[in-house]
Parts: structure tokens; C-alpha cells; sequence
């Protein structure tokens, strides 16, 4: 057997967009993406607002079905006859703590919903009690689990979630931007908790976020999205200290060092303009339009991912 | 005399379940031309002090007590048609969403032109060859085909540039940032940031940048003031916060936030427990609940604004022990702490905490 | 700022050791108040108790209907009962045959509104009237809340095409207009309806009946559209998603986490949807379609004083009264509700 755990194979996510009439056209949100995670790996997903991060941890999950391409978990095909089985053991957490969590359930409901949908208890009493052991992992005390999700605070209710995606016993989680919402105090409490958890249960992630020093601290491989494509996908101090393709490097040099003097000293590669709207994607290479090397090849061709060192791989016409 | 002088504000929002006390004393000199930096976590009342200068408060907040003097004129109380005066025109604000902050049914040169008129005497043609201008200040090309799109047509970054440009069309003496680059990308922030710094240099106005994020202080900020439920926890300038940091929030703070540079794997250490409700403010530090090292005095009473450093004051009790035990603790005549020297870089003349 | 000289003097500060001891974590918990456990129903309920305008719509409907109900069982006259010597008698009059009974030392229970044109008492019929109104109200609520969560539910749910077609149809029937509808219906069920041998049809008659139906086939897109636009919304949400991905069933989707967050929605629909029915019966029973003698409605009560307005000013006044009161209060309420059950306003 392989030590992947989860193998995405060209995996596409095109979204119909009504441009009129009865006519649509495709928004390619991904476009043909393909990784591995590894057991007991965590995997950056990093991109900016529309790149189609989200996108790609969702698709995996078939929360939508992907267009085309494949997703093997645990050496199967994801298809109709293990998605059941599926569900169980890959799960979700997601970004907003706030639509996330039914304002209309308990506490034990939410983390117990799970339970119920895959009946992985017998008595209420197993079911009570799972629920409470599930509480007591994230840090939530068993006298707040008749509380409903509104009367907790950012952090918790992330917590909430977790426990949530812990009840079916997962192998695989899709970390959706599980910290962008929280405030930075509460945020290194859920990122030590995503990696003790990684530890006792031996978890795989798929670790999507926007914060690039986040996923460089939890992540053991970073895959860099731009447009709906991957970029760049290495090892992560790999990425950080040899990154080659332009939009990995100026994505790098954009992050906001609190450290004033280096703040002072350093040459910010900015970018010029806006992302290009995916639903007019330019020919060829995607990051074209504002990538300061381009030349004619680019627009010709779309460049596909090449080894540049052993396990890092990025996709340039200029390498 | 500072150009902004902001003397114990208190501001509060009264819900039906009762008074959130969101700025909670809070006092700052702002000089022309300075950057001041006003970073803390949701709930910190950054943003409803930025709002309570410009007082544009919503329902149900209202100014309790306190002084916010510009150029020495008192604004706390002042008639509508006076601060209407001030509001655009010598203090504007931008804010975090630019999505919102532009009116969707008229176009930018509308809105932008619309400024210009309401606070100078320009007419309809001048105020058009500024708002050509301004577009062209931050970095806007085509200002002219610009000028008759509406919001819609343009993206987030894009938006943010005008309503910087809407913001300083009037050559305000403050701009207020309300974390102007949150709701924007890693790479568009790096372009506001980028502008707002090259503006600042060009400009010369002050800018009172409100913030969560550390880094955007970092790049930014001559002073900073560090915020937690309502209060100044700690206050100085960037390089004695970050290299120095007194208060035990700010440190932890510190202490949170991965590095990127960082390659060894370091275990992140978080600050405990969760941000105290503004409902139930405690008469002790509101930092103790969560404080690893808090002591049974910080529980009971609110440490006084000390002095730790040449341009560097703080808010704790754990400097006032530390300074107690190695003997570094200034005091006035009649045994009021005045400093505590920390560093060793405090000369026994200096002045005395300047807040108080 | 005073500039006193300062002195670097440690001996001069003393400080209470006792107080510069760490803090148990118990002395920390102490001071972090949890608030009381609400659910979001409770927390609606308080809002609404608190506001007063609305409880007092609510107690009057409250009295309104008690009315309704109890008093025709236990009041000496009936809404047909006929005294042809005391036509149009003011409120508190006897008539001649009651008269000679007072006078016979028999009691006589007063005419509180005075009788109508066939002597009947009119306080009864005024009663009986606003029992139609109400039951008119409350009936065309509950189909229109059935029919409508079930068609809003599923357009809502199963979007695309299937949300198209269903939306147009809804589209289709509200540019209809109600009250040709009920015209039209009334005269094709009266047929129907003649050789009915229910009581319960027959005392309501053919108008009372093509006011439900038309209630049932018209009202309910208000509710839908409604519902829809709410199950739209709730659709985006990550908990639906987080369901979804712990492999729950359509079914589970939306009867545990749609149909919950609709509720304030649909309580407040309903509640507007009440006095609007009410008032387009009065005004069917008002222009003689509505429910057929010697049923009385307020519209119909109404419309009867029209004749007499002249001599009789207050038998008009004691329907228009009525129905003024009822729309009045549950519009009230409704605001009301909306105030309480929307999550815009929680804080």
C-alpha cells in the first residue's frame, strides 16, 4: 500500500455562471489540480481571495462534485459506492466560526450530528458520552454542552467545529482557513491544538489559509494556488528559502514581518494590478498579466508543474 | 501642544443588555506628520475610538466623558455644523471594507467630486481636475475613464485607492486608517501599504492606523499604542513595543505569532482563555483572567501608566514588582511612582509619565 | 505635568508583598462571569415581552377572542333570534314585549349595542361577526403557512431548474387578482355547495368557502417567496455544508437545520398574513360576497348599517370598531415579533 493517504488527480471545478439568457459560461475555479497527502501530513493549500483554495479542499470532499478528475483516498476511488464510507473518515472545518455552528442547536447536538447521520453509537448514553469525551479534547467543559453556539466566543466556537469534525473518528481533514477569523491571541491556541491533535490521532490535513506564516508553521509541504492552478508545491522551508516561481517569490516578500527594522530594511517585490477574474482567464500561463518576466512563450502555453529539486516542483516557462 | 489630544475618553455602548464599556479611559497625543499605530484584538475598542474622534458613532454608542481637543479645540460637544467642518476635511477616515464604504448607484467621479465640493470652494470644473488628480495620486491609471465607472467595475484593491484618494482629496491634517488592508490579499495589501507610506512621505498629514495585524504596525508605525478591552495596555514607539515590550499582554502577543522565519519547528505559546466580556469589566487589570503571571493586586486595581523606557509607557503590575525588586522604581515627592527603569536607560531627571 | 524633581529612591516605595503573590486560577475564574444560558426562542420571547406596544395588541386580541369564543355560549340571545317589536332599539332600549316583562318583575338582559333591523340583539351578531373574521384569519394563516413552507422548501432546497419553474408559477400566481378569483369561485362552487348536505358548509356558505379556497390557492406565495429566500441563505451557511460532509440525507438537511433557522420568518409572515385575510373578508362580505345570511361578519355588519347610517351612526361604529381593533393589533404584533425574532438586531 502507498503512503498517500489522499491522491487528487486532475482534479477540475467548473462553476456554470449565467452571463444571460439561459447561457452560461464556465467559471474555471480549478483547474486541473493534482496532489498528494501523505499519512500524518499536513499540506498547505496557499492563495489569495479567489485562487480556488476553498474550492479545492471542498471538491476533494465531494461537498461539490468535481467536473472532472479523480480523488483516491486510502488506495479507493472516491465514487458513489464509498462515498458513505468516505464521509466517515474525511472531514471539514471551516473558516467562519459563525455560520458554521447551527444557532439553533446545543452545543451536544452539533458535536453529536455526526454521530446520529452515521449511527456510531448504540444507546443515548454511548452517544452522551462520546459527545462529552469529543468536548473535553477540544477544551470546552461538559457544563457548557447545553449552551447554544452563540453564547461562545470566537475561539471556542472554532473549537466547537473541531469537535464537531472529530466525531466520525476522521483520518483526513480539510482545514478551511480555520484561523483567518480569529484574533491573533486565540489563533496559536487552535494551531497547537490542529498539531496536538495531529499527534494523538494521526491525522492528515489539508491546511487552507491565506496567512502565509500560518501554513509555513503547521504545514510539512506548502502547494502555492494562483487562478485556479498550482503554481508551486515543495517542502516548506524549501519553498520559503528557494521559492522560483515569480508569484510564490513576490507572494513571500508581500507578508508583513512584525519586526520594524526589517520592516524598514526590506524590498517589498510589489505587484502590479489586480488578479485577473477568472471568468476571463488570459491565454497561457495565468500569472502573466502581472508577472514581470513574462515573455511571448507565456502567452502561448499554459506551464505545467516540472521538478526543479527533489520534491519541488513549479510551473514556469522561465525556469 | 499636540495637534490631537485625546484625554481620558470613555465611550460606551448602551445595549439592552446593558453598558459595553468599548473605550474605557484611553488618552494620546497625535503630532503632525506622526504615524500612530493603534493595534488589539476584536473587541479592543480601537476601532470605536477612531470613530468616537470623528463622532460617527451608531446607535447605541455614546461618548460618556472626556476631552478630544483638535488644535486645541475641544470636540466632545461640539455642534453638528462644527464637526461637519472638521469630518473630511481635516480628519478623514477610511475603512475596512471597500466593498461598502462606496455608494453603489454613482459613480466614482460623483462621490469623489461630491467631497471636494462639499469642503472647498472649488467649482464643479476644478473639482474635477482634482479628482483626476488624486485618482492619479494613488496610483490609479486612466483616472479619467475611471471617473465614470461605478464601484461595481472595480476590484478591491482598486476601491480601497479611491477611497484613499475620496479621503485625502481635501488634504486632511489626520487620516484615520480602520484596518484599511484586512479585508484585502497578501499582494494588494502590499500595494496599500506601499502607497499609503509614499503618501504619508509626500503629504506630510498624520495617520492614526488602526490594526490587528503586528506586521502592518511594523511597516508602518512611528508609535504604537497596544489596546486590550478598552484600555491602553501599553504605549511607545515601534521599536521599544517590538523589541522591548513591557506590558504582559504585549509580550504574549508577541509570543503568539508564528514567524515566518522561523525553521525549527517552535512550538507557538498561546495566551489562555478567551477575552473578557465588556458586559462584566472587571475593577482589576481585564488582562488578569488570561495572564499566566497575573498576581492577587492585579485582580483588585488597575496598574497606573508608568514610564519603562525614554518614549515607552506601560500599564502593569509586573513592572511595577520587577522594578520594586531590583530597585529601579522612581518616585516624586509624595511617593507616586513615576518611572520605573527597566532598561537602565532612564536619566533620574526625566520627565514623569506623560499620559497622566 | 507637574515637574517635581524626581529622585531614584527604592526605599521610599513599599509594597505589600501579600498583594504581588501569583494568582490562583481560581482567583482569576472568579472575576469571568459566564451569562445565563439563553436559547434563541427564549431570547426572542424576552425581547417581545419587553416591548410594550406589542403586549398590548396581544392581550387585547387575547380578550378579543376570549370574547369570541365564550360568550355566545353562555349570552340569552342568538345571532337569529327575532323580535319584531323592538327594531332598531339603541343600546340599553327594551323593547314594548321586554318592557312588559321588566314590569312583570321578570329580569331582561339589555340590548348592550341595541338591536338591528329585524330586532335581532346586535351585540351578539357583532361577536358572532368578529368570530368569523378571526376564524377566517387564523384558517388562511395555517394553509398559507403549510402550503408555503412545503413549496418554499423545496424550490429553496433543490435550486437550479426545479427552483425556476417553481418560482414562476409563484410569479404567475400572484399577478392573479384575489378578489375576481373569489367571484368567480364563489359562483362556480355555489352549484357545488347547494347540494352539500354539511352542516358546517351549508351555515357558512358558498362566499365563506371560496374565501378559504382562494386563501389556500393565492395566499400562500407570500410565504413561499419568503421561505425560499430564507432556505437560500441558509444554503450558503457552513453548518449546512458541515452536515452535508458528516453524510446527512436531504431530509435530515433540511427538517434539522433549515426549517429551525425559518421559524422567526415564518412567524412573522403569519402573523401579517392574519389581518390582511381578515380585512379582505370584511371587504368580500362587505360588497354581499362573503357569508351568507343570517351569518353575520363584521364586513357584511358593515355593510348592513350603510342603510341607516343616518339614524343609526353606532351600528356602524361597533364592526368598523371591531375590525379596527383586530388589523390594528396584529399588525402590531407582528412588528412586534419581527423586532424580536430578527437576528439582525441581536447584539
Amino acid at each position: 500500500m502507498s503512503n498517500d493517504l489522499v491522491e487528487v488527480k486532475n482534479l477540475k471545478e467548473y462553476f456554470p455562471i449565467s452571463t444571460g439568457f439561459l447561457r452560461t459560461t464556465p467559471l474555471k475555479a480549478v483547474d486541473d489540480v493534482s496532489f498528494t497527502i501523505g499519512r500524518g501530513e499536513t499540506l498547505g493549500l496557499v492563495g489569495e481571495s479567489g485562487c480556488g483554495k476553498s474550492t479545492v479542499g471542498r471538491t476533494i470532499l465531494h461537498l461539490y462534485k468535481p467536473t472532472a478528475g479523480q480523488v483516491i483516498f486510502d488506495g479507493k476511488l472516491v465514487g458513489p459506492d464509498t462515498i458513505k464510507e468516505y464521509r466517515r473518515r474525511a472531514q471539514i472545518v471551516f473558516q467562519d466560526p459563525y455560520s458554521s455552528l447551527n444557532p439553533r442547536l446545543t452545543v451536544a447536538d452539533i458535536v453529536g450530528e455526526p454521530l446520529d447521520v452515521n449511527k456510531l453509537y448504540k444507546t443515548r448514553k454511548e452517544r452522551s458520552e462520546r459527545v462529552l469525551e469529543l468536548l473535553n479534547t477540544v477544551g470546552i467543559s461538559s457544563e457548557q454542552m447545553t449552551r447554544y453556539a452563540h453564547e461562545f466566543s470566537g475561539g471556542q466556537r472554532q473549537r466547537i467545529g473541531i469537535a464537531r469534525a472529530l466525531a466520525s473518528r476522521p483520518e483526513f481533514i480539510v482545514c478551511d482557513e480555520p484561523v483567518s477569523a480569529l484574533d491573533v491571541s486565540i489563533q496559536a491556541q487552535v494551531i497547537n491544538m490542529f498539531e496536538d491533535l495531529q499527534s494523538q490521532f494521526g491525522l492528515s490535513y489539508l491546511f487552507i489559509a491565506h496567512d502565509l506564516s500560518v501554513v509555513k508553521h503547521i504545514s510539512n509541504r506548502i502547494a502555492v494556488m494562483y487562478l485556479g492552478h498550482i503554481v508551486e508545491i515543495a517542502e516548506a522551508n524549501e519553498l520559503y528559502h528557494h521559492a522560483v516561481h515569480p508569484y510564490t517569490v513576490s507572494l513571500l516578500s508581500a507578508v508583513p514581518v512584525p519586526d520594524p527594522e526589517r520592516a524598514r530594511a526590506s524590498q517589498r517585490i510589489v505587484l502590479e494590478g489586480d488578479v485577473p477574474s477568472p471568468l476571463h482567464m488570459p491565454s497561457g500561463c495565468p500569472f502573466r498579466t502581472r508577472c514581470s518576466r513574462a515573455t511571448g512563450t507565456c502567452a502561448d502555453s499554459c506551464p505545467q508543474l516540472k521538478e526543479v529539486a527533489p520534491g519541488h516542483m513549479a510551473a514556469c516557462h522561465n525556469l | 501642544m499636540a495637534m490631537l489630544e485625546v484625554k481620558d475618553l470613555h465611550t460606551s455602548f448602551f445595549t439592552p443588555a446593558g453598558e459595553v464599556k468599548a473605550v474605557n479611559g484611553i488618552s494620546f497625543d497625535l503630532d503632525s506628520g506622526k504615524v500612530l499605530g493603534i493595534v488589539g484584538e476584536s473587541g479592543s475598542g480601537k476601532s470605536v475610538t477612531a470613530y468616537s474622534i470623528l463622532q460617527i458613532l451608531s446607535h447605541p454608542g455614546r461618548i460618556i466623558s472626556g476631552s478630544i481637543k483638535f488644535k486645541g479645540k475641544e470636540l466632545v460637544g461640539a455642534g453638528e455644523e462644527e464637526l461637519h467642518k472638521i469630518r473630511g476635511n481635516k480628519i478623514s477616515i477610511i475603512f475596512q471594507d471597500p466593498m461598502t464604504s462606496l455608494n453603489p448607484v454613482y459613480t466614482i467621479g460623483n462621490q469623489l467630486t461630491e467631497a471636494i465640493l462639499l469642503h472647498t470652494d472649488r467649482n464643479k470644473e476644478q473639482a474635477n481636475a482634482r479628482a483626476v488628480e488624486m485618482l492619479e495620486l494613488v496610483g490609479i491609471n486612466e483616472p479619467e475613464k475611471r471617473l465614470r465607472q461605478y464601484p461595481y467595475e472595480l476590484s478591491g484593491g482598486m476601491r480601497q485607492r479611491v477611497m484613499i484618494a475620496m479621503a485625502l482629496a481635501c488634504e486632511p491634517d489626520i487620516l484615520i486608517a480602520d484596518e484599511p488592508t484586512t479585508a484585502l490579499d497578501v499582494t494588494i495589501q502590499a500595494q496599500i501599504l506601499e502607497l499609503m507610506q509614499d503618501l504619508q512621505k509626500k503629504l506630510g498629514m498624520a495617520i492614526i492606523m488602526i490594526t490587528h495585524d503586528l506586521g502592518v504596525i511594523a511597516s508602518l508605525c512611528d508609535e504604537v499604542i497596544v489596546m486590550y478591552a478598552g484600555s491602553v495596555c501599553e504605549r511607545g514607539t515601534a521599536d521599544e513595543i517590538f523589541y522591548h515590550p513591557a506590558h504582559e499582554y504585549t509580550k504574549g502577543l508577541m509570543r503568539s505569532i508564528p514567524s515566518i522565519d522561523d525553521d525549527e519547528h517552535e512550538r507557538l505559546v498561546p495566551i489562555t482563555g478567551t477575552p473578557i466580556d465588556l458586559l462584566n469589566m472587571p475593577s482589576g487589570c481585564p488582562f488578569a483572567p488570561r495572564c499566566d503571571r497575573a498576581m492577587k493586586v492585579c485582580l483588585t486595581g488597575r496598574a497606573k501608566e508608568v514610564r519603562v523606557g525614554s518614549d515607552h509607557l506601560s500599564a502593569c503590575w509586573m513592572n511595577v514588582k520587577d522594578g520594586a525588586e531590583r530597585g529601579v522604581i522612581q518616585t516624586d515627592d509624595d511617593g507616586n511612582i513615576t518611572a520605573i527603569d527597566l532598561e537602565g536607560n532612564l536619566d533620574g531627571t526625566a520627565e514623569g509619565g506623560k499620559a497622566q | 505635568m507637574e515637574n517635581k524633581t524626581i529622585k531614584k529612591n527604592p526605599l521610599s516605595f513599599q509594597i505589600d508583598p501579600n498583594l504581588f503573590q501569583q494568582a490562583t486560577d481560581e482567583e482569576k475564574a472568579q472575576i469571568v462571569t459566564q451569562r445565563e444560558s439563553v436559547s434563541f426562542m427564549r431570547d426572542a420571547m424576552r425581547r417581545l415581552v419587553h416591548n410594550k406596544m406589542a403586549m398590548i395588541c396581544l392581550v387585547i386580541l387575547v380578550v378579543i377572542t376570549l370574547i369570541a369564543i365564550i360568550v355566545p355560549m353562555i349570552y340569552p340571545y342568538t345571532y337569529t333570534q327575532q323580535d319584531v317589536t323592538g327594531k332598531y332599539l339603541k343600546p340599553f332600549e327594551y323593547s314594548a314585549k321586554e318592557q312588559a316583562r321588566i314590569n312583570a318583575g321578570q329580569e331582561v338582559f339589555p340590548h348592550i349595542m341595541g338591536t338591528d333591523n329585524l330586532g335581532r340583539d346586535y351585540a351578539i351578531r357583532v361577536i358572532y361577526g368578529t368570530r368569523i373574521s378571526l376564524m377566517v384569519g387564523f384558517i388562511s394563516a395555517l394553509i398559507v403557512v403549510f402550503i408555503g413552507i412545503l413549496y418554499g422548501a423545496i424550490s429553496g432546497y433543490f435550486g437550479g431548474k426545479v427552483d425556476l419553474i417553481m418560482m414562476r408559477i409563484v410569479d404567475i400566481i400572484y399577478s392573479l387578482p384575489d378578489v375576481l378569483i373569489v367571484i368567480l369561485l364563489s359562483v362556480a362552487i355555489k352549484d357545488v355547495i347547494s347540494t352539500s348536505k354539511s352542516d358546517l358548509i351549508v351555515r357558512l356558505g358558498a362566499g365563506m368557502i371560496s374565501i378559504f379556497i382562494v386563501f389556500g390557492l393565492l395566499y400562500w406565495v407570500g410565504m413561499a417567496r419568503q421561505v425560499r429566500g430564507q432556505i437560500l441563505s441558509i444554503k450558503e451557511q457552513e453548518y449546512v455544508l458541515a452536515s452535508k460532509a458528516a453524510g446527512a440525507s436531504a431530509m435530515h438537511i433540511i427538517l434539522k437545520h433549515m426549517i429551525p433557522n425559518c421559524i422567526s420568518v415564518i412567524i412573522i409572515t403569519a402573523a401579517m398574513q392574519i389581518p390582511s385575510a381578515i380585512f379582505t373578508e370584511s371587504f368580500l362580505s362587505f360588497v354581499g360576497m362573503g357569508v351568507s345570511i343570517p351569518m353575520p361578519s363584521l364586513g357584511s355588519l358593515a355593510s348592513d348599517a350603510r342603510s341607516g347610517l343616518v339614524s343609526y351612526p353606532y351600528m356602524l361604529l361597533f364592526p368598523a370598531l371591531t375590525i379596527f381593533l383586530i388589523v390594528l393589533s396584529f399588525n402590531l404584533l407582528g412588528n412586534g415579533l419581527r423586532d424580536a425574532f430578527d437576528p439582525k438586531l441581536r447584539s
